[in-house]
């Protein structure tokens, strides 16, 4: 181990830079050879695309690498393989496993998209019915069921899915981790339409999809502590950046409320206020678990920043199409568009509105973290349940 | 464009942390609730002992003092986390009328005649407040009851001045300039306060002699900074109020029992308080940020404490509000110290601008004009 140093490793980019100069290399294969010289996510072991380097100086590397002109693997694309299959592969994959499935993930060869949420299974995830049998002969399993909310999956090789092995035990303990191939028989993407009238999402329907042993990920029947390294990371994805002063949603309705006298009204000062007010605390607030962590004293606040920002978005879009008057009452475009991802800055006040609906229902919903931030941060005690010990063909659906 | 924000810092240093160990123990030992209702009880709720121990020994009433003029030498981000402990205690001691307010004041007047005064605040041996109303804003017009008849003969009555019958002397802004009044040479006219950890008298002044320490201009300056980093430093006052009141009802739901649960385990409880906590969370990014800004003097310090304002006083009043509903009929008895925060924090509500005034204000500063 010696590139653990910022010297070390802006001395390795530098030789990066001279073998594969990016303005004559192809992007793909400068980003093959930036992840085989540990500099693709340093703080990963090596020979996985890191260095075992502290992860803080990751952005040494980045911010040398850009005003090197190179180019950047599209992590927007990427961001499931990156947020949340990376690190389950990396935390319990075989060492085969890591091999295959890190470097082309990185490189953005491969798009991952997460199989989890059912529709009679959201946020009591571990209640999912998609079932994986064994085949007695081959060893392989083979998995029929239905996942709802799949971002991705229409650009996804390859998904991380968890299903039931066995029903007969209560409800968190039949379930195991597979890596499932989006491009094997019986695997259907369909577009999810939403209320805002693109499709973010997809409905995926696994018919008789067969696994093989080979890409199952941890043992047999463990498959949600192998989820909840997944979800963890999912969580830390969310909400941790930095954003300027009046930044975020509340820069649009400032500029309409500076640029449009014609609007104001005392109501909407009285609340636009408000919101100012909250934004920039909420700002202040992230900026302040930013600098905890950066003096390695983290604190819970991460917890609690997604349900602020939810009700932010949530708020101050509504507010956006009040103010707007008339306008208020059009909408952009309700062609089903297909994105990559949330486009808050591309699209009008109108989508802002609908779209922030759902940031209080994605990746846990804001009753879910409250629950969550009333057990593990307040201590308070848990809900009372009657699922922990009933096997999961039991429980009422 | 809004004022772009000035680099922060929003931890607490080792020193700070310090500062409140040793705040805190001082408070536990010497200021339970209890006590503080007794004394209340009695129409004088403000404690010299405590007083002295907590300016002389903690040396915390200089710490806005320059250690030339005898004081620590400290900065806002100090005196925030002082201020922090006393609205956790609810402490009856004159700090931010006294070791803030008036110790402002003279250090904006920085002038010979108001040293001496300063060295005597920052022992703590002489307790001086500004003779204004406690609900005076900063950014707000400064009135002017009081009027010189000529000599220095001291005229007008102030009302709703906080901690006067703490007080040594009395900075009084007249039209001619900034004076210290003994308060032997006043009348004072206690008031019964909502809150009855910090008291309110009308002041009256009948051709009083005082010793004149600025000019009209430099006073009305010199008030006018105080103003803001009083409101600014008052956010951490009602930062560990609110936290006091989280802390207190979240033991109280974790161990009271009904319907053979605790009370603590039903979810409306729970979301209630988590969301409670949320709050006191942001309210302390807040009430740092504006600390902050007031030690380093930043551009953006009068937004900053327009921003801790228009949230901090909210939230005390909510935690508060929330610790008396949720200990259920407790809550509402005299014994129980939670109505003691409930009067502190709603009269902080009023304090040096409302939530009102100070989103008023950040309007001006961001450039979000009303109508």
């Amino acid at each position: 181990m010696t590139a653990t140093t910022a010297e070390h490793l802006l001395a390795r980019v530098r030789d990066l830079l001279a073998a594969h100069p990016p303005a004559d290399t192809d992007r793909t294969a400068f980003l093959r050879a930036r992840f085989d010289a540990g500099l693709a996510w340093v703080h990963y072991p090596e020979g996985l695309g890191g260095l075992g380097a502290p992860r803080s100086l990751q952005a040494v590397v980045d911010a040398e690498l850009e005003a090197a002109g190179a180019p950047d693997n599209d992590p927007r694309r990427i961001g499931i393989g990156l947020g949340m299959a990376a690190p389950t592969i990396l935390a319990y994959g075989t060492d085969e496993q890591k091999q295959r499935f890190l470097r082309p993930l990185w490189v953005g060869e491969e798009v991952w998209c997460q199989l989890f949420s059912e529709p009679g299974a959201g946020s009591d995830l571990a209640a999912l019915g998609t079932r994986a049998v064994r085949e007695s002969g081959s060893g392989d399993w083979i998995v029929d069921g239905q996942k709802v909310w799949t971002s991705s999956a229409h650009t996804a090789r390859w998904a991380i899915l968890i299903a039931r092995t066995d029903p007969g035990l209560p409800k968190h303990q039949g379930i195991t981790y597979f890596l499932c191939d989006m491009h094997a028989p019986g695997v259907e993407v369909r577009p999810l339409r939403q209320i805002t009238g693109e499709a973010e999402f997809n409905e995926v329907f696994l018919t008789g999809v067969r696994i093989p042993d080979s890409h199952r990920l941890g043992a047999v029947g463990e498959g949600w502590a192998v989820a909840r390294t997944t979800l963890m990371n999912e969580r830390v994805s969310i909400g941790g950046m930095r954003i300027p002063r009046e930044g975020g949603m509340i820069a649009p309705v400032a500029a309409a409320w500076r640029d449009r006298p014609e609007l104001r009204t005392h109501a909407l000062h009285q609340r636009l206020l408000e919101l100012w007010v909250e934004a920039e605390v909420a700002r202040l607030t992230g900026e302040r678990l930013r600098q905890q962590l950066v003096a390695g004293q983290p604190g819970p606040e991460g917890s609690g920043m997604k349900l602020t920002f939810a009700r932010l978005n949530q708020e101050i879009s509504g507010l956006e199409v009040e103010l707007l008057a008339e306008e208020g009452l059009l909408y952009d475009d309700w062609t089903m568009r297909r994105p990559d991802g949330v486009d808050f800055t591309g699209r009008e006040a109108g989508y802002r509105y609908l779209r922030a609906k759902g940031n209080s229902i994605e990746g846990g919903t804001s009753e879910i973290l409250l629950n969550i931030v009333a057990e593990r941060v307040l201590g308070l005690p848990p809900e009372p349940r009657d699922d922990k010990d009933l096997a999961w063909k039991d429980l009422s659906r | 464009m809004t004022i772009a924000a000035a680099p922060t810092d929003l931890l607490y240093s080792g020193t700070e942390e310090e500062l409140r160990s040793a705040v805190r123990a001082l408070l536990t030992d010497r200021c339970d609730a209890k006590g503080v209702l007794d004394r209340a009880e009695t129409g004088r709720p403000h404690d010299p002992a405590l007083w002295s121990t907590l300016a002389a020994r903690i040396g915390a009433a200089g710490l806005l003092v320059p250690e030339k003029l005898g004081g620590q030498g400290a900065s806002h981000r100090e005196a925030a986390v002082v201020l922090e402990e006393l609205g956790r205690a609810v402490a009856p001691v004159p700090y931010l009328t006294s070791s803030v307010l008036a110790t402002e004041i003279l250090l904006g007047c920085d002038t010979a005649e108001s040293a001496p005064l300063l060295r005597e605040l920052a022992s703590g041996s002489t307790v001086c407040v500004p003779a204004v109303p406690l609900t005076l804003a900063p950014g707000a017009p400064l009135p002017a009851p009081v009027r010189d008849l000529g000599g220095g003969a001291l005229t007008g009555t102030v009302t709703s001045v906080a901690d006067a019958v703490a007080a040594d002397v009395l900075l009084v802004l007249a039209d001619t300039g900034l004076y210290a009044v003994p308060a032997a040479a006043a009348r004072l006219t206690p008031r019964v306060p909502l809150d009855l950890t910090r008291p309110l008298a009308t002041v009256t002044l009948e051709a009083a002699a005082g010793t004149r320490l600025a000019d009209a201009g430099t006073a009305r300056a010199a008030v006018a900074g105080a103003l803001l980093s009083g409101a600014g430093l008052l956010a951490s006052e009602q930062l560990g109020l609110a936290e006091w009141c989280l802390t207190e009802t979240v033991g109280h739901v974790r161990g009271r029992h009904q319907f053979n649960r605790p009370v603590g385990s039903f979810q409306a409880l729970k979301h209630r308080l988590a969301r409670l906590w949320l709050d006191v969370a942001s309210a302390r990014a807040a009430a740092r940020a504006a600390a902050d800004a007031l030690a380093a003097e930043a551009p953006d310090a009068p937004l900053t404490v327009a921003v801790a304002q228009a949230y901090c006083s909210g939230v005390a009043v909510r935690a508060a509000e929330e610790c008396v509903q949720l200990h259920g009929g407790i809550g509402m008895t005299w014994e129980h110290p939670a109505h003691l925060y409930l009067k502190r924090a709603k009269a902080d509500s009023l304090a040096l601008g409302t939530a009102g005034h100070h989103r008023g204000l950040v309007a001006d500063f961001a450039e979000l004009p009303a109508p």
